[in-house]
């Protein structure tokens, strides 16, 4: 058995631990796992955490990998700290890419000072709008937003599906489903180091995730729509008491949620892609929850964990290649990562103490 | 301090359940110290004592939801661990809780079945609970859903839930404050003739009338330890009062009358609010006045539509029609609690926790809760920490808020630490109108002196006043004018001073013509 | 043709009522377990494994159930323990079980097996149209029909079954009256996933006799978006598993005769369905009160 005490403090030590304990105790286990599957343990190891960043690009692409999980993550976190649980991410990146793309395709001639403001503000907007379809269902008929925001990613990835297929197939892609190209002026550009040159495909999205990242956390510690945020999350009933209203909280967040999201899928597009097609995103949408949750929903550290779990996808690419692993094996670190840091969580807030069942009874359930 | 008992009654009574030494702790907060405490079978003995003296934890504890870290058990002379409340029911205890532990979603019958040892079909069950209904005049539906009867239905349900279980022993905790004064009288009777039966009861309660009223032997307990038991017939409540609180229970000295007529600062008419759920009281044309340098009562059981008076004053609730609510002549009806605010409102909801501030949040932020369309500690969009902190400071230091250390989080204070910040954070801000819900609930003696001298001060700094309160000595000693609230209706704002407990007693019970009789008796 | 037509989505129903129905359980208990989809791709690896190995359906049906009760013990200690986010950890779960099932059934990618036997009754099943329709399905089909009509009584007529509610309406009364929340809740959470172990163990075991990384393709979500379409009551579950197969046959079938509606649209329809049947429930404020467990999601922990 397992009881609970709520602590009355936090000890800082134990805030900063929890998430080194957490990752120490997942590559732990993850060996374990690897060992009982008959993989060699620290071999898989090193091809998932070692290998991909034993160069100089490869850590920069290591941010290049980590640029959307950073960006959509300090979007979530408003809505999480809300206590909206948006976990459509995947969808509004999509449609973010569709928006960002509609404009790269239909003005193709538009110089570079207009059409990356451009194709940033449409991105944003596109999955703004996908994101205030559950936030005003939840508002007006409230609807749960978890599941809503889920179909609506499923109806995306149809919707893009459809769309390159059909209406903005390139006629000279050979029944490919693939768009045009986008002009240059559409792409985003990769970092020239000064003496160095570029490094690896480290292009200027990185600089604006981070300074997205910074910005947000600059919002939520500090201006009054991040305390906002914060009260209606932890007490809903004291934020309608303070004069804040839950409907606008909701659209707010969704909006900052989902137009983060739409905004990495137009970074992604313009930096690494340059069209659209049907995969343009390898589920950042739900890889960034984890981001979130693993950065405790703090902006700032939110920057570290997008880099640590884009180490773990990256991982996932070096263990398919070296050891022949199925590529989703990335998720089972993903997944011990997040299971670790819930109940590292818990540890935070609760004296936890194990105890064997002193005749364990089932009162109730004896007569099933 | 040992009273001998009525030997009339209690020669033949042999001890059904009798605790000593029992000490139970939660961290640091020792919730039970060395209590000890004995009941006879057939005995009413109350179990008295101020909020947060361990009444609640020792009947835990004897009902089998806790466990004492130390002490012993004894029942029916046996030596016993009572360990689940499934094992207390076993052995003939049963409890009716304070907030009910029904399941708003299920019938009466199936509430019951969850309650009884597995076995009976539910027809059976619903054809017994209709006999015993008919049998004490309870008046109990077993096809109906819970979430469709009144809360004093609700209380019915739990006490017919417990006598099926044909207990030697019933707790009933707090039962009478949802009640009304007649319906006290009702439960009292139908309690007595369980006595008379040879159920014991242990009855809690801090109203002090109504223990001497039906008790026998009241067990006192003050900060978690036993301070005596006595028998109630020789105590005068003041005697008892002295007991639960320690020192001899606090006045507030002569208040002053405002004089004559003032200006009206806060004013509702007709204000109309339709139930927005099955489990609301919708709010029936309520207008009142509130006048500079009164404080104005309103009083009335729970339930009868204080929270939706609340939150429609504070103005979580906006309604439709213009002019319903003016302060100062100006039109508030449809403004939000920012705008209010602005305007020279401040409001001190019921709910400590959740409502008037957040747990989780530092006092700062609390401070920052109410004050932030105030424009000084919010510039552009970004909020002054420093204002904030000081603020926070400073409410805490003029109101006596005893802080564990600097700019805690609400949930680090005590209830009334917490309480004294809620009310002192409006206070201090000088609010034309100051409306307040049961001020100084769940608060220590102390603590609820300062915040009713803090809310007086204000009054007679020319503030209008508006304290929504269930505690009738609080109305009585603080207001000036009183109001009745009853089933989302208000009474008539009376001059306290000219208004009798009995005649408040049936306005709050709803006989508002029986009340109109007994104010022409009284002139 | 129709009667194929009617089989096939009389199959495609089947996973699904039975995550549905486990999970139905799970959240009249009070416990949001978004973890379905994870379940049922364990419990699909594992029954296609083992049935591989061992050449027998029945020991890959029961491995595919155990499967999906042993990830859905992993989410049950946490949030039941360790009072963790429901959401959260759900989440969690999915990821953990898209990953180790794609790492486990690395092996078995490329290979085939048979159907489960087909429970032919006699004489019925030879009867023309009605006797294919209703009389000639596999024993899984028939065991989905049951589970719901189990859980119905279950939820209605048994006291475990009042008790379980109760549990999900209101934790603390329950948890005063001496009923273990906590334990009748693991209870459920197996439950819950044994049922999407078996729903998954269908998918590779009768619908296509292969496994293939993810292969439940969001039926694990559709589950989840059918307790609600069916606002926690079993028989509905039923109906609405066929509407939701019914969708997914139709499109095939569609694109077969030429339709001019593109695919990814019929596609859409059951994402879309659920949607608008999310609205009408939640919009009605008194129905949803009466009939969703109040404490869904919400953690429990007995505190002083």
């Amino acid at each position: 058995m397992i009881s609970l005490t709520p602590r009355k403090e936090i000890p800082l030590t134990l805030t900063l631990m929890t998430p080194l304990v957490a990752i120490a105790l997942t590559l732990v286990v993850g060996a374990a796992i690897f060992g009982i599957l008959g993989y060699d343990p620290l071999a898989a190891l090193y091809q998932f955490f070692i290998a991909p960043v034993s160069r100089p690009d490869q850590v920069a692409d290591l941010f290049v990998k980590a640029c959307p999980l950073i960006i959509i993550a300090s979007g979530l976190v408003f809505a999480y700290r809300a206590n909206v649980w948006n976990i459509g991410a995947e969808g509004q990146l999509i449609l973010g890419a569709m928006a960002a793309g509609f404009v790269a395709l239909t003005w193709p001639n538009l110089p570079g000072p207009v059409m990356m403001p451009a194709m940033i503000i449409a991105g944003m907007l596109g999955g703004l709008a996908w994101g205030m379809i559950p936030a005003l269902l939840k508002t007006r008929f409230n609807t749960n937003e978890i599941l809503v925001s889920l179909m609506l990613t499923y109806v995306a990835v149809l919707f893009i599906d459809w769309t390159v297929r059909g209406p903005w197939r390139d006629p000279m892609s050979f029944g490919f489903p693939l768009t045009p190209m986008y002009a240059d002026a559409a792409l985003i550009s990769r970092v020239e180091l000064p003496g160095i040159g570029r490094l690896g495909q480290l292009h200027w999205g990185v600089a604006g995730a981070l300074i997205f990242a910074l910005a947000a956390w600059f919002m939520l510690s500090r201006s009054i729509l991040g305390f906002q945020v914060k009260v209606m999350g932890d007490a809903p009933r004291a934020g309608r008491f303070a004069g804040f209203s839950p409907a606008m909280v909701t659209i707010m967040v969704m909006g900052i949620s989902g137009g983060a999201a739409g905004l990495a899928g137009m970074v992604e597009v313009s930096a690494n892609i340059g069209q659209l097609q049907p995969d343009i995103s390898f589920g950042y949408g739900f890889t960034a929850i984890i981001v979130a949750f693993l950065a405790r929903l703090n902006p700032l550290a939110v920057i570290i964990a997008g880099l640590v779990v884009a180490l773990a996808e990256l991982g996932g690419d070096s263990a398919q290649i070296a050891l022949a692993m199925p590529k989703v094996v990335t998720g089972v670190f993903k997944g011990i990562l997040l299971f670790m840091l819930l109940a590292g969580e818990t540890f935070n807030r609760y004296h936890v103490t194990f105890s064997l069942p002193h005749r364990a009874r089932m009162q109730g359930d004896s007569d099933a | 301090m040992i009273a001998t008992p009525r030997p009339s009654r209690n020669q033949s009574r042999s001890v059904l359940l009798n605790a000593s030494g029992i000490c139970k702790h939660f961290g640091d907060f020792t919730a039970n110290d060395d209590v000890s405490f004995s009941i006879g079978e057939g005995e009413i003995h109350a179990l008295l004592g101020e909020n947060g003296a361990g009444k609640s934890t020792f009947v835990k504890m004897v009902y089998g939801l806790l466990q004492p870290d130390s002490g012993q058990i004894e029942w029916r002379g046996q030596p016993t661990v009572i360990r689940s409340p499934q094992h207390a029911r076993e052995l003939g205890i049963g409890m009716v809780f304070q907030h009910f532990s029904l399941f708003q979603a299920l019938t009466v019958a199936e509430n019951i079945a969850l309650a009884l040892p597995p076995g009976e079909s539910l027809a059976d069950l619903a054809d017994r609970v209709r006999r015993m209904s008919a049998e004490y005049g309870i008046g109990v539906d077993p096809d109906a859903r819970v979430h469709n009867l009144s809360v004093g239905q609700q209380q019915r349900v739990e006490i017919v839930r417990c006598l099926l279980q044909d207990p030697s022993l019933l707790i009933m905790d707090e039962p009478t404050s949802v009640l009304t004064p007649q319906e006290t009288g009702q439960l009292f009777d139908v309690l007595r003739r369980f006595s008379e039966a040879g159920v014991a009861i242990l009855f809690i309660s801090h109203k002090l009338e109504e223990i001497r009223a039906l008790t026998e032997r009241a067990t006192v307990l003050r900060r978690g330890r036993n301070v005596g038991t006595v028998d109630t017939a020789g105590q005068s409540s003041k005697q008892l009062a002295e007991m639960m609180v320690g020192d001899s229970v606090g006045d507030i000295a002569g208040q002053a009358r405002p004089d004559g007529q003032t200006t009206a600062l806060l004013e509702v008419a007709s204000l109309v609010r339709p139930a927005g759920t099955a489990f609301a009281t919708p709010l029936r044309q309520i207008s009142f006045a509130a006048r500079a340098g009164e404080v104005l009562g309103i009083a009335g059981i729970a339930g009868n539509g204080q929270d939706e008076l609340m939150e429609a004053l504070i103005g979580e609730w906006r309604g439709r029609d213009a002019d319903v609510i003016r302060i100062d002549g100006v039109d508030i009806t449809r403004e939000g609690p920012s705008r209010r605010r602005q305007l020279g409102l401040g409001f001190v909801p019921e709910e400590r926790n959740g409502h008037a501030a957040v747990p989780n949040m530092t006092l700062a932020d609390n401070a920052l809760l109410t004050s932030h369309s105030l424009g000084r500690v919010v510039t552009r969009g970004l909020v002054d920490a420093d204002a904030t902190r000081a603020m926070a400071a400073e409410v805490a230091g003029a109101f006596d808020v005893r802080l564990p250390q600097e700019n805690p989080m609400a949930s680090a204070l005590s209830g009334g630490n917490l309480q004294k910040f809620v009310v002192g954070r409006e206070i201090s801000k000088r609010p034309r109108v100051f409306i307040v819900s049961q001020p100084t609930w769940g608060v220590d003696v102390g603590a609820a002196l300062s915040i009713r001298t803090a809310i007086l001060d204000l009054a007679a700094s020319g503030s209008a006043v508006v304290m929504i309160s269930q505690d009738l000595e609080e109305i009585f000693t603080i207001s000036h004018r009183v109001a009745v609230l009853y089933d989302g209706a208000l009474s008539e704002a009376m001059v306290t001073a000219d208004v009798t407990p009995e005649r408040l007693g049936l306005l709050m019970g709803g006989s508002a013509a029986a009340a109109g009789l007994a104010a022409e008796a009284q002139a | 043709m129709l009667e194929d037509l009617i089989l096939t989505v009389l199959m495609t129903s089947v996973p699904l009522v039975y995550a549905a129905t486990g999970e139905l359980i799970v959240e009249r208990s009070g416990v949001l377990n978004l973890g379905v989809e994870g379940m049922m791709l364990m419990g699909a690896v594992s029954a296609f494994g083992i049935a591989m190995v061992s050449g027998s359906l029945v020991l890959g049906v029961i491995a595919g159930g155990l499967a999906g009760m042993l990830t859905a013990a992993l989410f049950g200690i946490l949030v039941l323990g360790f009072a963790t986010n429901q959401v959260a950890t759900g989440l969690a779960l999915t990821i953990f079980g898209a990953g180790l099932s794609g790492l486990l059934g690395a092996p078995l990618i490329g290979h085939a097996i048979e159907g489960l036997p087909v429970l032919r009754i006699p004489f019925l099943s030879e009867l023309p149209t009605v006797g294919k329709l209703v009389f000639s399905h596999d024993l899984m089909a028939y065991g989905a029909v049951i589970l719901v009509a189990a859980v119905a009584y279950f939820l209605k007529r048994t006291r475990a079954g009042l008790v379980l509610r109760a549990i999900g309406d209101n934790h603390d009364s329950a948890h005063a009256l001496g009923y273990s929340v906590l334990g009748v809740r693991f209870m459920a959470v197996l439950f819950g996933g044994l049922m999407a172990g078996f729903g998954g163990a269908y998918l590779p075991l009768m619908l296509t006799p292969h496994w293939a990384e993810g292969m439940t393709a969001g039926r694990g979500w559709i589950a989840l978006a059918l307790v609600v379409f069916a606002s926690w009551m079993p028989w509905r579950v039923l109906v609405g598993a066929l509407i939701f197969g019914g969708i997914t046959i139709m499109q095939l079938a569609g694109q077969a005769r030429g339709w001019t509606i593109p695919s990814q649209f019929l596609s859409m329809l059951p994402y879309l369905a659920t949607i608008v049947v999310l609205v009408l429930i939640s919009r009605n404020r008194e129905f949803s009160l009466a009939n969703s467990p109040a404490c869904l999601g919400r953690a429990f922990h007995a505190g002083k």
